[in-house]
């Protein structure tokens, strides 16, 4: 591309810009003049939607991201949490959906690159990942072909770089036929007294280009992620940008070193749009303006334009204000790693962001309007029609209970991941406690004898679907739950909020809708969102994804030794169940795969029922009083069941005869606020008092014995079939 | 006994090995960075797993032409015990230390899991805490374990016991021929194995299966 920085600005270029005819009116009434080629790319940049959050925002600002553990909410790089001991924990979740629909390799792998440097950038380790992932249909003819690359390049970047990937979600709907989800997640452990931050401070000082070189590639992805696809999307595959973990691993030690040597002011990743917005970041939260020589950047490629600088996404790159004193210093570790070590600029005190290429100004604007004065939209929204009551009792009972089990068991969606997470490096770092498959990850805090994180990422889309506020609710709840069953502290998520186009107002109404759901349950269990990222434009020739707002939480463990797992039930073990019966099967797993029906309202959620529930099976778990724990979900009581009968390899007699709703809404509905335990027998009608003493209802339902899962005469299934059964589906659907 | 741990660009289970050294022997090993060329005087030198210089061009090639390869050799030569785990390993075959290649695993897919491995040989310097042909756990997490070497080189190994670790019960995860997950060199003082046994060392691993190598390479008593 060999444009002329001074071209006449067309009404073509704007619009192949993404920007609209008032937006790049508002650009001329800020600048009071035409801009350049280059400053038009700079605020095509910052004005996408992936950058400026322009219609989500307003909705945004709602959220509950305060709480005495919270010591960074939203706005930095990630979400800080205090876990005591001078520890914190660092983490955020972030999308890379468009790319990976196109190159679903490279994609994966940036997704993975770009939120593992998002935390080492606040100065933290990367201590464990996490991927949700949500394809098309099985049966679509590219979903394998996604799920493979996405599966391989996630794996590709996150093993190279060294962080065990401990949890996620891979969930299958033709919703995703044209856009599939990749979310990525990563935590970090750093000290509390040694965050870094973006805010440049101090008039003068330089600003320096760190990692790898700069390219042509990902020029204008943000504002590719800030668009519907259509047919030509094949086109776009030049602006995916390609990873290089290795470079990343270099990146991240020569950073730490960096950070310890006290030369490190600020420090910003260049993530989306690159060196535009890291240094507009800078200088905005800092006051100050920043100039940048681009005659000084390492580049890769020859006879690169400023725009194409200013916009590339290469990957595996920082910027940073160091002190001047310790210039040498810091050159000298980043030579040791063999990264690139460049002044490129300097800060300074006319708050204009100047950039210079071959002498000549080609941009020269006011910084903190460049943010502060993106595009804000109140998008109008409409709530989307509600289903009516669905009782149980007008849902088809199964012929069969044991056929029903297995069908849902080794359903798509309810499956074993393994056939994933085995491509996962799971163990690196050596101090993984729970690997995927169960409740959520753990991992041990390094350095300390008993404390141990938990993370686990959820939603359920077919219930944002259905009621986007219950929906909001429940993903939050579900994730607050999943690190309950492992008994660890929930302590604050990050969401990462997936949408079709928020131009058509039923869909600004899901996204309304769902964000006041999430809102009401992190207040209720007082589970602040401490950062987090906005994908919109999901959508191919008009047809949008299911709503999907991830949420991803980190939960603190006090002494893992008194940790629950969803196996180690042992003989004699008596089954509990807490938090009530089954009665719910609007949207529920049994009817999507038994009866292939998809009505009703999803299952409500409680907040203080979920609470209280929550809080009581914590403390149990604490007082080391479950030999194992899950909680019920997709599929209800009959897949909790199934899955800790396959987990503990142990066989498990029920009994319901004494409870007198429909049976299906009892094994399959998906109730919320509920756990199964199983509990040492000694100490079974202690528990259960205690869950009478505090109100909860439970049931014995139980033991467990021998080698079959056997519900009254309902079903009998010997646990290898249940193992088989959910074992076979995905590598088998993977061989083709 | 002191140890010494390989730092090379790259490498990232360097972390795990020196946590699980220093948790076994008491002391934090030495670490010798890519560009040095004198490595000091210890009784093991570990050269650990991850990425080298990012696995590319192929596994270890890189690595086994760095300057402090030439000091493992040397120190080879002279008796010192080397251990290399799984980009270890396939940076001492390159390096020419321990016969054979790793290949692409046959699924053409990075694996990482548990596996079974028989101690196939239990009379070496690394193995000698087991019993010959005890089964123990360890995990694996690789994408190029699949050992592979022509027939005559296989029959020498196989005929003076120097496969070391076997993956038993059917857990073979790579398609290794005859099974092969660690063969030593012919002096015995050079193992190289594709599983993790820093990986299990400690109750918080789920077991210490992996424990006893370390103790035993380290002359230090069950």
């Amino acid at each position: 591309m060999n444009i002329p920085n001074d071209i006449a600005i067309t009404p073509e270029m704007v619009e192949a810009h993404g920007l609209k005819e008032d937006e790049y009116q508002r650009i001329i009434d800020l600048i009071g003049r035409e801009p350049s080629f280059t400053e038009l790319g700079i605020f095509s940049a910052m004005w996408n939607e992936h950058c400026s959050y322009k219609s989500s925002k307003k909705w945004l600002r709602t959220l509950p991201t305060d709480g005495p553990q919270v010591i960074q909410g939203p706005g930095e790089n990630a979400g800080v949490v205090d876990i005591g001991d001078g520890d914190c924990v660092v983490f955020k979740m972030e999308s890379h959906n468009h790319p990976s629909y196109i190159e679903p390799y490279q994609g994966a792998a940036t997704g993975v690159g770009g939120i593992l440097r998002d935390v080492f950038t606040m100065g933290a380790r990367p201590i464990a990942a996490m991927n949700a992932l949500r394809f098309g249909e099985p049966e679509h003819p590219k979903t394998r072909h996604l799920v493979s690359g996405v599966v391989a390049g996630v794996g590709g970047y996150g093993n190279a770089f060294g962080v065990p990937t401990v949890g996620g979600e891979v969930q299958f709907d033709a919703r995703y036929n044209g856009n599939c989800l990749v979310n990525a997640f990563a935590a970090g452990l750093a000290k509390t007294d040694a965050i870094f931050y973006s805010k440049a401070e101090g008039v003068g000082l330089p600003v320096v280009y760190l990692g790898a070189k700069t390219g042509r590639d990902g020029v204008g992805g943000a504002t590719m992620a800030s668009a519907e696809f259509d047919e030509s999307i094949e086109e776009k595959r030049p602006t995916v940008q390609v990873g290089d973990p290795f470079t990343e691993k270099c990146l991240l030690e020569a950073c730490l070193e960096l950070m310890a040597s006290g030369a490190v002011i600020a420090i910003q990743d260049m993530g989306a749009a690159g060196l535009t917005c890291s240094a507009v970041e800078m200088g905005a939260k800092g006051g100050l303006g920043i100039e940048l020589d681009l005659d000084k950047v390492p580049v890769r490629e020859d006879r690169m334009s400023a725009y194409e600088m200013m916009l590339s996404e290469s990957q595996e790159r920082m910027l940073m204000v160091l002190r001047p004193e310790l210039e040498a210093d810091a050159e000298a570790i980043f030579r040791k790693w063999g990264l690139d070590f460049a002044i490129v600029g300097k800060t300074t005190d006319d708050l204009r962001f100047r950039v210079f290429h071959q002498k000549d100004e080609v941009a020269n604007l006011p910084i903190r309007e460049l943010g502060d004065e993106a595009p804000e939209y109140d998008r109008p929204w409409r709530e989307t029609g509600l289903y009516s009551p669905l009782p149980a009792d007008q849902i088809a009972e199964p012929e069969d209970y044991g056929e029903a089990l297995l069908k849902v068991l080794g359903s798509p969606n309810n499956a074993s991941k393994r056939w994933v997470y085995e491509q996962y490096d799971t163990l690196i770092q050596a101090n993984t406690l729970q690997i995927p498959g169960g409740d959520a990850g753990v991992v041990r805090v390094d350095g300390h004898p008993a404390k141990a994180l938990a993370f686990s990422s959820d939603v359920t889309p077919r219930y944002c679907e259905a009621d986007p506020y219950e929906g909001g609710k429940q993903a939050v709840a579900e994730c607050w739950r999943n690190l309950t069953a492992t008994g660890a502290l929930p302590l604050a998520a990050t969401d990462n909020l997936n949408f079709g186009n928020p131009e058509r107002p039923e869909i600004m109404g899901q996204f309304v809708k769902a964000i006041e759901g999430i809102g009401e349950a992190c207040s209720a269990l007082g589970f602040p969102i401490v950062s987090g990222n906005v994908s919109l434009y999901n959508e191919t020739n008009g047809e949008a994804i299911l709503p999907t707002p991830t949420i991803a939480g980190v939960g603190l463990i006090a002494d893992w030794a008194n940790m629950a797992r969803i196996g180690g039930a042992k003989d004699g073990d008596v089954v509990v169940l807490f938090g009530g019966d089954g009665a719910h099967l609007g949207q529920s797993a049994y009817m999507r795969d038994c009866l292939d029906q998809t009505d009703g309202p999803p299952p409500p959620v409680d907040l203080a029922i979920e609470r209280r529930n929550g809080d009581f099976i914590r403390s149990a778990i604490g007082n080391g009083q479950f030999s194992s724990c899950h909680d019920i979900s997709d599929g209800g009581l009959a897949i909790c069941l199934a899955e800790m009968a396959i987990a503990s390899d142990k066989g498990m007699n029920i009994d319901i005869s004494e409870y007198d709703g429909p049976l299906h809404a009892q094994l399959f509905g998906e109730d919320q606020a509920r756990y199964v335990a199983t509990v040492p027998a000694d100490l079974a009608n202690f528990v259960c008092l205690n869950a009478e003493g505090a109100g909860i209802p439970f049931r014995r339902i139980g033991t467990v014995t021998g080698q079959e899962l056997k519900v009254g005469d309902l079903l009998s299934l010997p646990v290898s079939q249940l193992r088989t059964v959910h074992e076979s589906w995905f590598p088998s659907y993977m061989e083709g | 006994m002191k140890s010494a741990v390989l730092l090379l660009p790259g490498l990232n289970r360097d972390r795990d090995m020196i946590a699980a050294l220093t948790k076994i022997s008491g002391a934090p090993p030495v670490t010798v960075w890519q560009t040095e060329t004198e490595i000091p005087d210890v009784d093991l030198i570990v050269v650990p797993g991850g990425f080298s210089y990012g696995d590319y061009l192929r596994c270890g090639a890189i690595a086994a032409r760095m300057p402090v390869m030439e000091a493992v050799r040397e120190k080879a030569a002279a008796g010192v015990r080397v251990l290399g785990v799984c980009n270890g390993f396939q940076i001492l075959l390159e390096a020419g230390l321990l016969p054979g290649a790793l290949m692409r695993n046959a699924s053409l897919k990075f694996v990482c899991k548990e596996v079974s491995l028989e101690v196939a040989n239990a009379q070496t310097c690394f193995t000698s805490q087991y019993e010959a042909g005890q089964v123990i756990r360890c995990p694996v997490a690789h994408h190029d374990g699949n050992y592979y070497s022509d027939a005559e080189t296989l029959a020498r190994l196989e005929d003076s016991g120097r496969v070391v670790f076997r993956y038993a019960n059917g857990s073979n995860p790579n398609g290794s021929m005859n099974d092969i997950a660690g063969i030593i060199n012919e002096s015995g003082n050079v193992l190289g194995m594709m599983p993790h046994p820093e990986d299990l060392i400690e109750p918080a691993h789920g077991g210490e299966d992996g424990a006893g190598l370390f103790r035993a390479a380290l002359d230090i008593a069950a």
